[in-house]
């Protein structure tokens, strides 16, 4: 075993300059070299109790792929990440590792923890520019499944089934694959020829991707099941509804839902309008309503969009921000503006354009249902910024249009649908689901580890009925 | 992969294009969308279902070239293909029960009306129609819409084919001469629309509409379609695209429309400058 690293801090990550990236859409952080990542990975103290490995939802062996980087054999490292995790490369870019693994992680009681998430992204790009992967196509089964949805849940179902034979058949709604990973995430936090690649090797698997392909409207759950001889229907179809305030002045111009915002700019690519049709209106003046990483997400394009003054405008404070630290941070140094403790009261218009926003000051009070102080608005403090665009990003719920179609699907009354769960399964025969159509909005490991249960699950169903 | 199996010039701003997709045709109801991408760089655009023959396995799309998109669309052939196309999105119409309605088209929207007046015509319900048109070059679908109708009547802006004026003022004729109507289905520009229902609301005739607001995914995902429809926020792509007329607020919905006006013509001058470049070189 080489000699261990004892610095308290993790190896930073070489960036693009702050004042750089917040002008260009090309990734923010440009990854380990081989030599930065044995470092790290030596950092590692290889402890007995491996307590990263609870703090996981998929569970991956990481003190194994760990020590694995700093023996230099970054192939085994790869792999045993992939073991159970079928999206390392997009993990390792966007899972939330400062309140999962890294959080657990010994090294964190003094200093910094292992920089787990760097590590297992150098491994994953690692393979992707080394490894010439010839993925086999498993021998079928001859029976067919339904993955409805293709983001991180769908993914990972489709994936895990295919290996074991299983005849899969992916419906999308979009005209490209990837939910989430491609509309939302944006291009300088999540390449898309990164998920490009894992929807790639998903093909040569023998997946079949019918885009354009609204389940619900084209076809419904029955008759995949009764007319198109699909024995089982995974449901991942996300969450997709977004929310709005319900303050005056929403439907002016220049106010965007951040699904709306984040799709024209991630999947129809506005950022490179006009070689790409679909625009997007960015004023001067650009206020970004939430604290989620896809607030964070919104106001970093905004910016990239060259808008001058771009406000995050929360109503609690910093310290209550769903958003990853990592997030807030690089938001921070690319000139985003925080507003905390602020909420709007309405949008003021002007001949039907956005001209200003009107808010609030708030205070924190007692803690509320989720633990965090609930914030109340100071009497009178009422204020006015002009603004040009506003973006709301205060959540999404999963998209009814499901279960207004499968009405033997029960859901809670907030739609998220109803599963057992260890496995996925729905209230109707054949169906299991997963992601944040069932949890409402959340993270990707999390869809992704409930994808690969409900795949298991399937599986055990399928041979059970035969 | 999508083949335009026919294309058919209506007038000299609006095509016909029949386009091979079984699924959608065996789905699409009179009311429903569907959301084309011509190619990789492309918008995504909703247009009505006009038509759908369970034979083929084609939908009709009829569209108006305004910008862009509608450009490029028009600059293409039959047996040339279109790269995405999806559907069928929207709640169908429900036109169960209606046994005399007036069915008004303006413009384009004409042709968006023409299911509606078929259906109802069909289901053996008495159809007036009344077209309005800017001018006589500009009509469209004249001899469909009769084939569909008891009466249909026409007019034009400046009087070149048949009678000069609004479609509201034959409607208003029409409804004091003692025609009762159950429905007036009002589908063209959102003045026409928005007329059509403040001549209506007057008499207490149920009257609907067709929005046809700008949308990404017509899903519901991404909001940009929004209208307000009785005081309440509404998305025209899982809620309607047909609404009560007499619920719909069109001044916001007119305003709205113009969001992307400067993109738009942007993009349309651009394309015309290549267009001509090309032809140039």
């Amino acid at each position: 075993m080489a000699k261990r690293n004892m610095n308290p801090q993790k190896t930073p990550i070489p960036e693009q300059d702050a004042n750089i990236r917040n002008k260009n859409f090309d990734e923010v952080a440009l990854g380990y070299t081989e030599e930065m990542a044995k470092s790290e990975a030596k950092r590692c103290l290889q402890c007995k109790h491996r307590p990263c490995v609870g703090g996981c939802p998929v569970n991956v062996q990481i003190p194994d792929f760990i020590g694995a980087i700093a023996e230099g054999r970054f192939k085994e490292a790869y792999e045993i990440i992939k073991e159970t995790n079928s999206l390392p490369a997009v993990c390792g870019r966007v899972c939330p590792q400062e309140t999962q693994c890294e959080k657990l992680c010994v090294r964190a009681i003094k200093g910094e923890s292992v920089g787990i998430g760097r590590l297992e992204r150098f491994a994953a790009d690692w393979y992707m520019k080394n490894i010439e992967e010839k993925v086999e196509k498993p021998k079928s089964n001859g029976r067919k499944v339904a993955v409805i949805g293709s983001g991180p849940a769908g993914l990972t179902c489709a994936g895990d089934l295919a290996k074991l034979g299983y005849d899969v058949t992916i419906f999308e709604a979009f005209h490209v694959a990837g939910g989430v990973l491609m509309y939302g995430i944006p291009q300088f936090r999540l390449p898309k020829e990164i998920v490009q690649k894992e929807i790639d090797a998903l093909k040569q698997m023998g997946v079949t991707i019918e885009t354009n392909s609204v389940v619900g409207k084209v076809v419904s759950i029955d008759e995949l099941m009764c007319e198109e001889g699909f024995e089982a229907v995974f449901v991942g179809t996300g969450a997709g509804l977004p929310s709005f305030m319900k303050i005056p002045g929403e439907n002016l111009n220049g106010v965007y839902s951040s699904n709306e915002f984040l799709t024209r700019v991630n999947l129809m690519k506005a950022y490179k309008f006009p070689e790409y049709e679909t625009p997007v209106k960015i004023g001067r003046n650009v206020a970004v309503i939430g604290g989620g990483n896809v607030a964070m997400d919104a106001a970093r394009c905004a910016k990239r969009l060259g808008a001058e003054n771009v406000y995050i405008i929360y109503r609690r404070s910093e310290a209550e921000m769903p958003a990853r630290l990592e997030e807030v941070h690089h938001a921070k140094e690319e000139g985003i503006i925080f507003k905390v403790l602020t909420n709007p009261t309405r949008i003021l218009g002007k001949d039907g354009w956005v001209a200003g926003i009107e808010c609030v000051e708030m205070e924190l009070g007692e803690p509320d249902e989720s633990g965090r102080r609930k914030p109340r608005a100071k009497e009178g403090s009422e204020f006015v910024m002009d603004m040009d665009t506003v973006i709301i990003a205060i959540g999404q719920s999963p998209n009814p249009l499901i279960k207004s179609t499968t009405p033997d699907l029960k859901t809670h009354s907030w739609g998220g649908i109803i599963v057992d769960e260890e496995t996925g399964k729905t209230s109707k025969e054949g169906v299991f689901a997963g992601g944040d159509a069932v949890s409402g909005a959340a993270t990707v490991i999390l869809a992704a580890g409930a994808g690969k249960k409900a795949a298991k699950a399937i599986d055990e169903y399928l041979k059970s009925k035969q | 992969m999508f083949k335009i199996v026919k294309k058919r010039e209506l007038n000299q701003h609006v095509t016909l294009m029949e386009i091979e997709a079984p699924r959608i045709a065996k789905k699409a109801k009179p009311g429903q969308f569907i959301i084309l991408r011509i190619n990789e760089f492309g918008e995504r655009i909703p247009l009505t279902v006009a038509d759908t023959n369970q034979k083929t396995g084609a939908v009709t799309i009829i569209f108006q070239i305004v910008g862009k998109t509608t450009m490029d669309l028009n600059a293409l052939s039959e047996g040339d293909s279109l790269l995405d196309f999806a559907g069928p999105f929207g709640v169908a119409s429900n036109l169960d029960g209606y046994k005399k309605a007036a069915v008004v088209g303006g413009g384009l929207g004409t042709a968006i009306a023409y299911p509606q007046a078929k259906a109802l015509f069909n289901q053996g319900a008495k159809v007036d129609a009344i077209l309005g048109f800017r001018n006589k070059d500009l009509i469209i679908l004249e001899d469909e819409i009769k084939a569909v109708s008891d009466r249909a009547f026409i007019t034009t802006d400046d009087g070149s084919n048949g009678t000069k004026g609004f479609v509201t003022d034959i409607l208003k004729k029409l409804i004091d001469d003692g025609n009762s109507y159950d429905v007036v289905i009002a589908i063209g520009p959102l003045p026409m629309m928005k007329a059509v229902s403040n001549l209506t609301r007057e008499y207490g005739i149920k009257t609907i509409v067709s929005m046809n607001p700008v949308m990404i995914d017509g899903t519901g995902m991404c909001g940009g379609c929004r209208i307000t429809v009785g005081g309440e926020m509404k998305f025209a792509c899982v809620d309607g695209p047909e609404f009560d007329g007499h619920l719909v607020d069109f001044d916001e919905a007119i305003l709205r429309s113009q969001m992307y006006k400067d993109h738009e013509s942007k993009a349309a001058k651009r394309h015309v400058c290549r267009m001509e470049g090309m032809q140039n070189g």
